[in-house]
């Protein structure tokens, strides 16, 4: 099918604003079918607001973001419909609905968007699970449920209606660096068993390097570059290897607006 | 500068309750629209979420609405009985305590019980559900929210508030005989065949039609402070005590602005 080298995703000069602060400073941003890209900011970089967008979370306030071929900005709700039906998330907490077992957290995309009769939907919602190790757990509500297993249960709630696109937020956020591990290791898995497209939002170094195909930086905002994991590492920009050698930043202080800030009363 | 702050104040606090009340509008809106025709654009209401609203909102309420509107229903004989015997009048006991409790006890204590009951739950489940990014994960799953979480909510209200009514009007005049019919030297069972004769279809619908009312109310305030909740499980909290205090005081303004429209 994928003969038309179409991006999956085309986010062309999006801007986002929080109040008065620009939060995104026309962000062009492309993903092709079948790659693994991530991510990768330090905090405040704007990456959560572009995966906010990305989702159709946000509609846009200029710029365009589009989904297979879907304008979000200007999709109706039956095509935005459609584009949630072939995309699936994984948020940072799980987002797994504390009122629902497990496997009725694994089946509800199926129960909501499919016709299949009950016993195909409890086998398919198993199958996912088992995809996740995560078999024989689905009558757990997700209270019972450690950090790391929480996260593979949202996995295999977002790959459950098997989407061609895939987000993950901060998967290693908050887990012991072995899990961590192996869910970077079920990432690479599903691209390679499940010919999906992966876009992962992450902090964490290591992980980004270990399953990245191409890593997009941004800083404050805007992207500092988007290329390859050996281009990110050899890049001379002072930013992107501040981000990869822990460096802090060096900040530096405005004297004229340092003062204004601590004297008026109205903070801008 | 400090001339204009509580002008501004002003200012905020208008926009803001303008603001509540557009956004209340369009979930009324939108939830009724999901419910008509849902179906034809891929998302349909959910019989059974709508029972189970049903159950939490309505069954689950039926001991303690048993309980109040007895209470109720005893005191107002105490009070009717005192107050008409000064005039020698203690046969109006009957008809007093019929009309207030169809027209306006049985609807306003039942409404003020769900807002503190279910109301609260609304606001609380839903607070929770976006703090926890629940309602962003429903939002991408292609399952609009609305639709899953306010529509089912507001369908049950409709019909569990007025029946809790209905039901709380009945045993509120079941307390008042029993407790009235010995000082007025009749059964319980001549009590209520003369409540019976006396009351008519619309002091009834009097009582039903504000819990429609009362039933949006609260549904919307619940679900609309939900669904804005901010700032963690502090701000769960605080929207829970928000929907509570909100609910209680539209529930008693629309009952008095009713009252004086059915009157007249």
């Amino acid at each position: 099918m994928n003969t038309t080298p179409a991006p999956l995703i085309e986010v062309d000069k999006l801007e986002a604003w929080y109040g008065r602060r620009r939060i995104l400073h026309g962000v062009d941003f492309n993903v092709n079918a079948g790659e693994i890209r991530v991510i990768m900011g330090g905090s405040g970089s704007g990456k959560s607001t572009l995966l906010r967008h990305l989702l159709g979370l946000h509609k846009p306030r200029s710029g365009t973001v589009k989904l297979l071929g879907v304008d979000i900005g200007k999709a109706t709700e039956r095509e935005m419909l459609e584009v949630c039906k072939q995309i699936g998330v994984s948020f940072q907490g799980g987002a797994l609905l504390t009122s629902l077992s497990v496997g009725d957290n694994v089946a509800l995309p199926l129960r909501e968007h499919t016709n299949l009769d009950e016993n195909t939907i409890r086998i398919m919602s198993r199958l996912k699970l088992e995809v996740v190790n995560l078999g024989g757990f689905q009558d757990l509500m997700p209270s019972q449920l450690s950090g790391g297993m929480i996260k593979r249960a949202a996995l295999a709630r977002a790959i459950v209606m098997d989407p061609k696109l895939l987000f993950f937020d901060e998967p290693s956020a908050g887990l012991d660096p072995v899990v961590s591990a192996e869910l970077d290791e079920l990432i690479l898995r599903l691209r390679d068993a499940l010919r999906m497209t992966i876009v992962v939002v992450t902090h964490e170094l290591e992980s980004a390097f270990k399953i990245a195909d191409t890593i997009t930086v941004l800083d404050q905002g805007s992207i500092l570059m988007t290329g390859t994991v050996d281009a990110v590492r050899k890049a001379d920009n002072e930013r992107i290897q501040d981000l990869l050698n822990r460096r802090p930043r060096e900040i530096q202080v405005d004297a004229d607006a340092y003062l204004k800030r601590l004297t008026e009363e109205e903070a801008v | 500068m400090n001339f204009g702050r509580p002008l501004v104040n002003i200012g905020r606090l208008t926009v803001e309750s303008v603001a509540g009340i557009g956004y209340a509008g369009m979930l009324l809106i939108e939830s009724l629209y999901f419910a008509a025709v849902g179906w034809r654009v891929g998302q349909p209401l959910r019989i059974r979420s709508v029972f189970e609203q049903m159950r939490q909102i309505g069954v689950d309420a039926l001991p303690i609405v048993t309980l109040l509107a007895m209470t109720i229903g005893i005191m107002l004989g105490i009070q009717f009985i005192a107050a008409l015997s000064e005039f020698g009048a203690q046969s109006q006991v009957v008809v007093a305590v019929a009309k207030s409790v169809t027209r306006e006890f049985g609807a306003l204590i039942t409404a003020i019980l769900v807002a503190g009951r279910s109301g609260s739950a609304l606001a609380a489940r839903i607070g929770s559900m976006s703090v926890s990014q629940e309602v962003d994960a429903l939002a991408t799953m292609g399952i609009e929210p609305v639709r899953y979480l306010a529509a089912p909510a507001l369908l049950a209200m409709l019909v569990m508030l007025p029946v809790l009514t209905v039901f709380a009007d009945a045993v509120a005049i079941v307390g008042a005989a029993l407790y009235s019919s010995p000082s007025l030297n009749v059964t319980p069972t001549a009590y209520l065949m003369q409540t019976m004769s006396l009351l008519s279809a619309g002091d009834l619908w009097q009582g039903i039609s504000k819990a429609f009312v009362f039933a949006v109310l609260i549904t919307l305030i619940g679900v609309s402070t939900g669904f804005s909740v901010t700032g963690g499980a502090e701000g769960v909290g605080r929207a829970t005590t928000r929907s509570v205090v909100l609910s209680i005081c539209y529930i008693i303004v629309a009952d008095m602005i009713f009252s004086f429209f059915l009157n007249r």
